[in-house]
């Protein structure tokens, strides 16, 4: 604590990169305060990455270890790749968020806890038999700031005439203002957004607002914090940015796709988390030519999603793990009928229910493997939430120019993670050619492409064009039901070139380091941030350690098993038990280790440079 | 262009035949009803092109690769779905969904009550055959209990749907039942659903010669169908029988059948409203052995014997079942009974009543006291 140094007079100090996290009871709205903290720090000119982390229960039992629902947030004043792997600053507002969220906090971190919330009952529901609080150990460990949340927000609005309960619920605006005053963000955002938010209800505006400013004049005049912490703006490629979430990022790029091949949007959809923020996303978008179908199952959206694209619409569909299973049939049928349809996979932990709300990467082999038959389908997956609005892109495009179904892979990590992204030129974006077949003259239903193999799509209400599709094998040309011995044959085989062939879309992979040398990590989907800084750390320390981010995993890039030759050792971390590596390994018959994780839980940086440093010194551990 | 489109030359049946060979089984239903569609087509004023059929799989399902139109067989169950997609997106399509009791109540039977619900401007067409046919003959969800099957070799002990108290239930704008060889009424039926905007489901009930030989006799042969047919008419009393001597009324709340005569009038009858919802269900939820009913009526469909000696034998051996065609918006009677007993008690009634069918009940008796014994 400062001693007699003036109000007002606190020092600055100035940080690079500071990771917070904000950790309460589901019903705390610690998902608002961090999306506000990070909306604040966006407008700060911060390059940033989060984490939101959340029960699946949408009120779990309060003051339990099961309700804590978190959120990350790291902001910088350079290039930020993860949301970080320590934690310099933990917002608890209890004692379960303060028990299952403290072994983040590095030592030193400021902790900052709402004191009244300690009391004996949260702490017996948290399984703490005394306050940690008073035992001393966390002030030892870290800067703890033991703050009268409750009260001073009881204070702040005692006389709005308000329910304590709703009193209550405003704590984390009070919060929000401490950790922007601490920081130096901007609060005209917030208060921007609640008014906008309440609207409705004026006297939670006032309350909301007041609590907002309470912590920041609290902060600014108690003699709490002895120092406040600025973190200059990153520097950014000029331009106009936005902060985006994987699934609004997944959204908008389905949507942009459409507009540039002039057809209207279908989406088919189940509500499934986390998934479902794409439904809620294209569904407010219907001056776009958006169709949203919330379907009565898995299986009825992907179903009308396929006759939308039999109606010559762009067709999507959204799930998550346990939705893919269902739909599985269907994008046979599309496979066989040959209809462009694009399926996104926001994977979750599984297997079955798994753990809805939390990340994992477990279901490529399914995406390549899971239909019956021989049934290729390509494969596309985003590497960081803006990349969502790429390959969501991409993957109409190709959907279309191949006529064939295409599978999204991006994961609960991505979904609901944020990042800032430069708002493309929709002129600089790739052309979405769509050509319906009207002339009848030399038209059969099968009738290739010569270069892609695709056949031509014929949208019903083309007259002399009639024509039957179905899930039975066609004949090679005329499409019609054959059962001959070598048709079948060549129609599997068509099919299979027909998907090796997008190779031809796939741009030169881009490698992040030495074109040769010691180590090269292969990876794909979420762990982009977190491979691509532990490697830049490891070559700083003077390794010849190299990146590959895979966005195309059926087919693979050409120019990939060249690349992997060039590496003594092939590194590929995932969060699931070796997928991906069991892919290359068939594929390229090349010695690569996996290195993998399953806890519903991105890649830290050190757990991957720690890995790599061990097989650079020789060390044979196998995963 | 070759095809002719509105306005362009009248197109006939022929235009609406495909190239392709139908492989339906010699004598099956489903050919009957392909022809009966292929002529209301051209009648509808709807360019060629404009049509699309989809299905799922099944026998019926095979449909769309003989209509020369735009077509889409799909995956089992699934089809009300895809015509979701086209319909919603190409609200300019005249979208017909073909379908079976396997295919649309079983599999599909979400996917079926969601399209009802929603009312999506479709026609769906339900060939109902009480049997899986393509699969080689196990029991259907309409397949009566005690049904003998491959699948069910001591017969079947699940109640069947009713197709048309289904769709009632499932708030369907438009039900109406049909049957294979009764063409003129079939088209008409077909006509009406088109015109009807809104979801339009057909049940259609179709005589598997292969599997299910003669489930519907009792409407199709001529000996006994008018005695176990009721036809509905919007504003006209419900009379029946071969003599148009008998009608149904409703007293204290229940229908019952009475003989016209002795004091008994038309004006006593019901008569059939198609806006009315509750009577639509009132009239689906009609059936043997009360109603219509042949004469005389028996108390127990167990024991009634067939009242045509033209039936096959395999018929003769099941439960009779009866079907009604009706016009549209209304229903006829439904084609099984509903136990009285409370629900919660069937299950072992109906293994009982099934066992009796099945080998007659002296023999069941017997086997019951040696069983004793």
């Amino acid at each position: 604590m400062p001693d007699g140094v003036a109000t007002g007079a606190k020092s600055i100090e100035e940080r690079d990169a500071i990771v917070i996290r904000f950790a309460g009871d589901s019903g705390d709205g610690m998902q608002v305060t961090g999306t506000q903290f990070t909306t604040e720090s966006a407008l700060a000119g911060n390059d940033l990455a989060t984490l939101p982390d959340f029960p699946a229960e949408i009120r779990a039992p309060a003051g339990t270890l099961a309700g804590v629902s978190a959120f990350q947030l790291n902001f910088s004043s350079l290039p930020v790749f993860t949301p970080g792997d320590d934690l310099d600053v933990l917002v608890a507002m209890n004692p379960a968020a303060l028990k299952t969220n403290l072994e983040d906090l590095k030592p030193g971190g400021i902790l900052i806890v709402d004191k009244e919330s300690f009391h004996e009952q949260n702490l017996k529901k948290a399984d703490y038999e005394r306050s940690p609080l008073e035992d001393g150990s966390l002030a030892a460990r870290y800067q703890l700031f033991q703050v009268d949340v409750t009260k001073l927000t009881a204070a702040a609005l005692k006389d709005l005439g308000l329910s304590a309960r709703a009193v209550f619920r405003c704590r984390n605006f009070f919060c929000l203002g401490m950790t922007s005053w601490l920081y130096h963000r901007p609060i005209e955002p917030t208060e921007q957004w609640i008014r906008e938010k309440f609207r409705k209800t004026p006297e939670l505006v006032d309350a909301n607002i007041r609590a907002l400013r309470a912590g920041v004049h609290f902060s600014e005049n108690a003699e709490l914090f002895a120092v406040s912490y600025a973190v200059k703006p990153a520097v950014i490629a000029p331009g106009r940015y936005r902060n985006i979430t994987g699934n609004a990022a997944t959204a908008l790029g389905f949507v942009a796709a459409a507009q540039k091949a002039g057809r209207p949007l279908f989406l088919g959809s189940y509500p499934i988390t986390p998934a479902s923020d794409v439904l809620h996303e294209l569904s407010g978008l219907k001056q776009y030519g958006v169709y949203t179908f919330q379907a009565e199952d898995e299986i009825a959206g992907v179903g009308a999603a396929l006759g939308a694209a039999f109606g010559g619409a762009i067709a999507i569909t959204t799930t998550s793990g346990p939705g893919m299973n269902l739909k599985a049939e269907t994008i046979g049928l599309a496979l066989a009928v040959e209809l462009p349809l694009v399926i996104t996979d926001i994977q979750r932990a599984g297997p079955s229910t798994g753990m809805p709300t939390k990340t994992e990467q477990a279901d490529l082999l399914m995406a390549m493997y899971g239909r019956h038959g021989e049934s290729p389908v390509p494969i596309l997956a985003a590497a960081t939430p803006a990349d969502c609005f790429t390959m969501a892109y991409e993957a109409v495009r190709i959907a279309v120019k191949y006529m064939t179904p295409v599978i999204l892979l991006t994961d609960g990590f991505l979904a609901n993670g944020a990042e800032p992204w430069p708002i493309p030129d929709p002129d600089t974006l790739p052309e979405v050619p769509v050509a319906f077949r009207k002339d009848p003259s030399g038209f059969f239903p099968y009738l290739r492409d010569e270069e892609t193999l695709s056949r031509p799509w014929v949208v019903p209400g083309t007259p002399g064009l009639e024509h039957r599709i179905g899930g039975l094998e066609k004949e090679y040309l005329t499409g019609n039901v054959s059962y001959a011995p070598t048709n079948h044959e060549q129609m599997m085989r068509v099919r299979a070139r027909k998907v090796a062939g997008i190779v031809r879309e796939i741009p030169p992979t881009e490698v992040f380091g030495p074109p040769d040398g010691e180590l090269l990590l292969v990876g794909w989907g979420s762990t982009f941030g977190s491979i691509r800084q532990a490697v830049g750390q490891l070559q700083s320390a003077g390794h010849r350690v190299a990146h590959v981010h895979l966005r195309h995993l059926n087919p693979f890039p050409a120019d990939l098993e060249g690349i992997l030759e060039r590496y003594r050792r092939v590194l590929v971390p995932e969060i699931n038990l070796g997928q991906l590596v069991r892919l290359l390994r068939t594929e390229y018959l090349v010695d690569a280790i996996g290195f993998n994780k399953v806890q519903g839980r991105p890649f830290k940086v050190t757990e991957i440079a720690g890995r790599c440093l061990k097989l650079l010194n020789g060390e044979e551990v196998r995963s | 262009m070759s095809a002719p489109g509105a306005g362009e030359p009248k197109l006939g049946k022929k235009d609406f035949v495909s190239d392709q060979d139908v492989r339906w089984c010699p004598g099956c239903g489903d050919y009957a009803i392909l022809s009966q569609v292929q002529k209301v087509l051209p009648e509808l004023g709807v360019p060629r092109e404009r049509f699309v059929f989809i299905s799922g799989i099944g026998c019926s399902s095979r449909f769309p690769y003989y209509v020369n139109t735009y077509g889409f067989h799909s995956i089992h169950g699934r089809a009300p779905a895809i015509a979701t997609g086209l319909k919603t997106s190409r609200p300019d399509l005249s979208v017909w969904v073909v379908t079976g009791d396997g295919d649309a109540l079983s599999i599909g039977g979400n996917h079926l009550i969601h399209i009802l619900r929603r009312n999506l401007d479709v026609n769906i067409l339900l060939f109902n055959n009480k049997i899986y046919g393509l699969t080689k003959g196990q029991y259907s969800p309409t397949s009566e209990v005690g049904k003998v099957t491959k699948s069910t070799p001591v017969g079947s002990i699940d109640h069947p749907f009713d197709p048309i108290a289904l769709a009632l239930g499932a708030e369907a704008s438009f039900v109406a039942r049909s049957v294979d060889v009764e063409t003129r009424h079939l088209q008409e039926i077909v006509r009406r659903a088109h015109e009807h905007k809104g979801a339009s489901f057909v049940e259609i009930l179709q005589n598997c010669n292969v599997f299910n030989d003669g489930a519907f006799a009792d409407v199709t042969e001529k000996a006994t169908k008018a005695d176990h047919t009721l036809v509905l008419e919007h504003g006209k009393p419900l009379v029946f029988g071969r003599d148009r001597d008998r009608g149904i009324r409703l007293r204290n709340f229940q229908p019952e059948v009475v003989r016209l005569g002795n004091g008994v009038g038309e004006a006593d009858l019901l008569v059939h409203d198609e806006t009315n919802p509750a009577l639509a269900y009132l009239i689906a939820r009609l059936g043997p052995p009360h109603f219509p009913v042949s004469s005389p009526p028996s108390p127990d469909p167990a024991t009634r014997t067939p009242s045509t000696s033209r039936w096959p034998r395999r018929a003769r051996r099941r439960r009779p079942t009866w079907g009604r065609s009706s016009t549209a918006a209304t229903p006829g009677p439904s084609a099984e009974p509903r136990a009285q007993a409370p629900r919660a008690t069937r299950p072992f009634g109906r293994c009982r009543r099934m066992l009796s069918r099945r080998r007659g009940r002296a023999r069941f008796r017997r086997a019951r006291r040696s069983a004793a014994a």
